[in-house]
């Protein structure tokens, strides 16, 4: 593989230093990669392939021929992060995800943070994913977000942000252990000495960390994962998940709650008690008692059996209150507010547009910036400064001093960059990262994550709709 | 296991048991109408009364022709009992409750309905027929024997092969009901060649003749085949030996509701007990007939006992 051409220009490249040189973390795939010719790379390509379809022939083939959703593209060059740097990540992580969870359970209960003046009532009030239903109650350990997936972005700089955390149903994890499966099958000889740190007890934390909030603690606790169905673009994780857990992969209507507000499944041998729901269907389907009448994807009860203590729900409904796009701009203050604590992962920089002296920089800078409104994902309704035009930025001031409290704004990243295999040979391409954390009785975050690439040369886009892939994550100890 | 998938699988049994004997039933068909003179054969309107869509036929066609028959029954969209819808019933089924079983099994039952989505697209013609339900045959056959060579005998197995045994069940009572009629109005003692050949028909498209051969070692008979298909005890296709297997089946099933197992039961002692020597035309029609209410009450039985309530 030749890395003699290569440069990622202005970016921070992952793998390549200055003067072409690899990082410290790196050096061992470096050396690995530039020994392949083009023959063996073709072969290791092909192997990747067929280990790929191997591992995760269970998931194309659920969805052949029905366009639902296809495995996501893999690129072969893994993304390395260097253990020392990943243990800050880390921590910083385990103390964003422990300060969210105090902040949702405060929101629902006394609002102190909003008492003491630090978070303004306003944008409580705006926020679509606030439950009102969930006022007054605590779920068992005061957690909310039990499984949370960041997404962290590198800037040309070298600083490590947190861009968004997804705290209502993350997904990608299973990408990310398949990934490592094919990475380990393709290139074993990497793995017997380059100290890259496992990931595969995954599923096993998950479980654990399940089976931790059953309200029968005394009894071997009845663990399910509750999916809307085959047709769900994630639904092959959903399967993943339950089988490598080895418990029920159920739907809505498998599961019923009876007048003592306890749930049980529907099996061959009767009701059998649930204790712990690992739910991957949206807050507003949960239950058509209580949130959306029509849905047909719920479980008529589950509130009550929620809210009686007798069913422990994952993640528990409403927790996405903390994860809008105009509540990430206070993350910071959410921290030092519950923790006492500095953060110790970086917020992007972020001009709250309800904030008077902010508002004014985001209107004379409109140009530069990019606007989010509070509760839109995947990109819709935002501005992005340097690419918009003048009509457009006018219409977004219009929009934003008619109601500031619904924007934010941020200034334009430049991705980090990773070396990947493209059609006309090795290239930079801007990547992403989710790690995820799950937060029970302890906290576990992954080593590393789902590392996303976008696979269009210059494109920032990672998202697998768009033509994005994904990579093998390497935390990697250099200290061995 | 969850109710929702028991189902799901019974009815992926019984599905794909139904697609592969009407592939046997058509192939024979052509077969027996090759072999029997104009005026005696039947033509091809049994087929459409064996299938049970006698009513649904006349609505759509205007005659009985083998073109027609064959398309109705292989591809007519508007017929929900055609193999290529009852293919996909079979892999629908099997899709939600694919991670209780070997991966062979849906990949064996993905290629399959996707070799008879391309094969039934176009005009098949007779040779090409032939030759992709007798592929078609076999592919089920796969399935079978990778279930029994890979899987656990656990509850998802045994409510696969309690659907396969069902639908094979009523298959041969339909069979015999249909081809019974037809054939011998008046129980005679000798039997022309012809009838012989109809005979003969009727154990191939149960796969039965060999076995037959062997097994009962007389010349072909009504009265013996009568006996054979309904009461042999080691005959796969024999409905006894369906009965009896379903039967024991349902004995390890979970649960105090023992409706489907004593349903199967009476309907073994009434097989005994029934006259089959002489039985022809209506009576065994009406033999028939009361096997498949009763197979209709195995059925209701262990969806009561098994199956989501909704």
């Amino acid at each position: 593989m030749n890395f003699s051409d290569y440069t990622a220009g202005d970016f921070h490249d992952e793998l390549i230093g200055r003067g072409g040189r690899p990082r410290a973390a790196a050096r061992a795939l470096w050396k690995y990669l530039k020994a392949l010719d083009d023959s063996e790379l073709v072969e290791r390509r092909a192997a990747c392939e067929l280990a790929a379809m191997v591992a995760g022939i269970t998931f194309r083939v659920y969805f052949e021929d029905t366009g639902v959703d296809r495995a996501m593209p893999f690129d072969l060059i893994p993304r390395v992060i260097a253990l020392r740097e990943w243990q800050q990540i880390e921590a910083g992580l385990k103390q964003r995800v422990h300060a969210l969870n105090l902040f949702i359970d405060d929101l629902y209960n006394d609002q102190k943070i909003i008492a003491d003046g630090v978070f303004p009532a306003g944008m409580l009030e705006g926020s679509v994913n606030f439950r009102s239903q969930c006022k007054g109650f605590s779920p068992p350990l005061g957690i909310w977000a039990h499984i949370c997936g960041s997404d962290l972005v590198r800037d040309g700089d070298g600083t490590m942000y947190v861009l968004e955390d997804n705290l209502r149903i993350p997904s990608g994890v299973s990408y990310m252990l398949e990934n490592r499966q094919v990475m380990k099958r393709v290139f074993p000889e990497l793995f017997e000495d380059s100290g890259i740190q496992p990931i595969d007890d995954y599923a096993s934390q998950l479980y654990d960390m399940l089976a931790s909030l059953s309200p029968r603690p005394a009894d071997y606790p009845s663990v399910v994962v509750l999916t809307p169905g085959m047709y769900n673009s994630a639904y092959f994780e959903h399967a993943y998940l339950a089988q490598q857990m080895g418990v029920e992969l159920v739907e809505g209507r498998d599961l019923v709650v009876d007048d003592n507000d306890e749930v049980f499944m529907r099996t061959v041998a009767g009701l059998e008690p649930v204790d712990v729901i690992y739910r991957r269907v949206d807050d507003d389907f949960i239950d058509p008692e209580v949130f959306r009448a029509d849905s047909m994807l719920g479980v008529p009860g589950l509130m009550r059996a929620w809210r009686a203590g007798k069913v422990a729900l994952a993640n528990a409904p409403g927790a996405g209150v903390a994860d809008d796009k105009v509540v990430y701009a206070w993350v910071p203050e959410i921290i030092r507010y519950y923790l006492g604590e500095d953060p110790l992962l970086a917020n992007v920089p972020t001009w709250k547009c309800s904030e008077p002296d902010d508002l004014a920089h985001v209107l004379a800078h409109i140009d530069e910036l990019v606007i989010k409104p509070a509760n839109e994902s995947g990109g819709y309704g935002m501005l992005i400064g340097p690419r918009s035009t003048r009509k457009e930025q006018r219409e977004f001031a219009r929009l934003i001093k008619a109601d500031p409290r619904n924007y934010i704004a941020q200034p334009t990243l430049a991705l980090s960059t990773c070396p990947t295999i493209t059609p006309t040979g090795v290239a930079p391409r801007h990547i992403d990262l989710r790690p995820f954390v799950l937060s029970g009785e302890h906290t576990y975050v992954t080593n590393g994550g789902l590392t996303r690439v976008a696979l269009k040369a210059g494109s920032l886009v990672v998202n697998s709709s768009q033509g994005g892939g994904s990579k093998d994550t390497w935390i990697v100890d250099t200290e061995l | 296991m969850l109710s929702r998938l028991a189902e799901n699988l019974y009815w992926h049994g019984r599905y794909l048991e139904r697609a592969e004997d009407l592939a046997r039933l058509i192939n024979v068909n052509a077969n027996l109408n090759l072999d029997l003179p104009a005026g005696l054969s039947a033509g091809w309107e049994p087929l459409v009364r064996i299938t049970g869509s006698a009513d649904l036929y006349r609505e759509l066609y205007e005659e009985v022709s083998e073109r027609q028959v064959v398309r109705f029954l292989l591809t007519d969209e508007r017929n929900s009992g055609s193999l290529k819808a009852t293919l996909e019933f079979a892999r629908e089924n099997l899709r939600s409750a694919r991670d209780l079983l070997p991966r062979e099994v849906w990949e064996q039952m993905n290629s399959l309905y996707l070799k008879g989505n391309e094969q039934l697209s176009g005009n098949l013609g007779k040779r090409r027929r032939h030759e992709y339900l007798r592929e078609l045959i076999l592919d089920c056959q796969q399935v079978a024997g990778t279930l029994l060579g890979t899987m656990s005998q656990d509850h998802a197995y045994d409510f696969i092969l309690i659907g396969r045994y069902l639908e094979r069940a009523d298959m041969t009572t339909r069979i015999l009901d249909v081809r019974g009629y037809d054939l011998l109005p008046d129980a005679s003692e000798e039997l022309t060649p012809y009838e012989s050949i109809q005979w003969m028909s009727v154990l191939k498209s149960l796969t039965a003749y060999q076995m037959y051969r062997r097994h009962v070692r007389l010349r072909v008979s009504g009265n013996d085949v009568l006996e054979f298909l309904l009461r042999d005890s080691q005959f796969p296709r024999a409905l006894m030996f369906c009965l009896r297997a379903v039967e024991a089946l349902l004995t390890d099933m979970p649960g105090d509701d023992k409706q489907a197992l004593r349903t199967i039961t009476r309907l073994q002692r009434n097989l005994q007990e029934a006259t089959l020597t002489g039985l022809r035309g209506k009576a065994l029609s009406g033999l028939m007939d009361q096997l498949q209410i009763e197979l209709a009450e195995a059925h209701d039985a262990i969806r009561q006992s098994w199956f989501p309530s909704e």
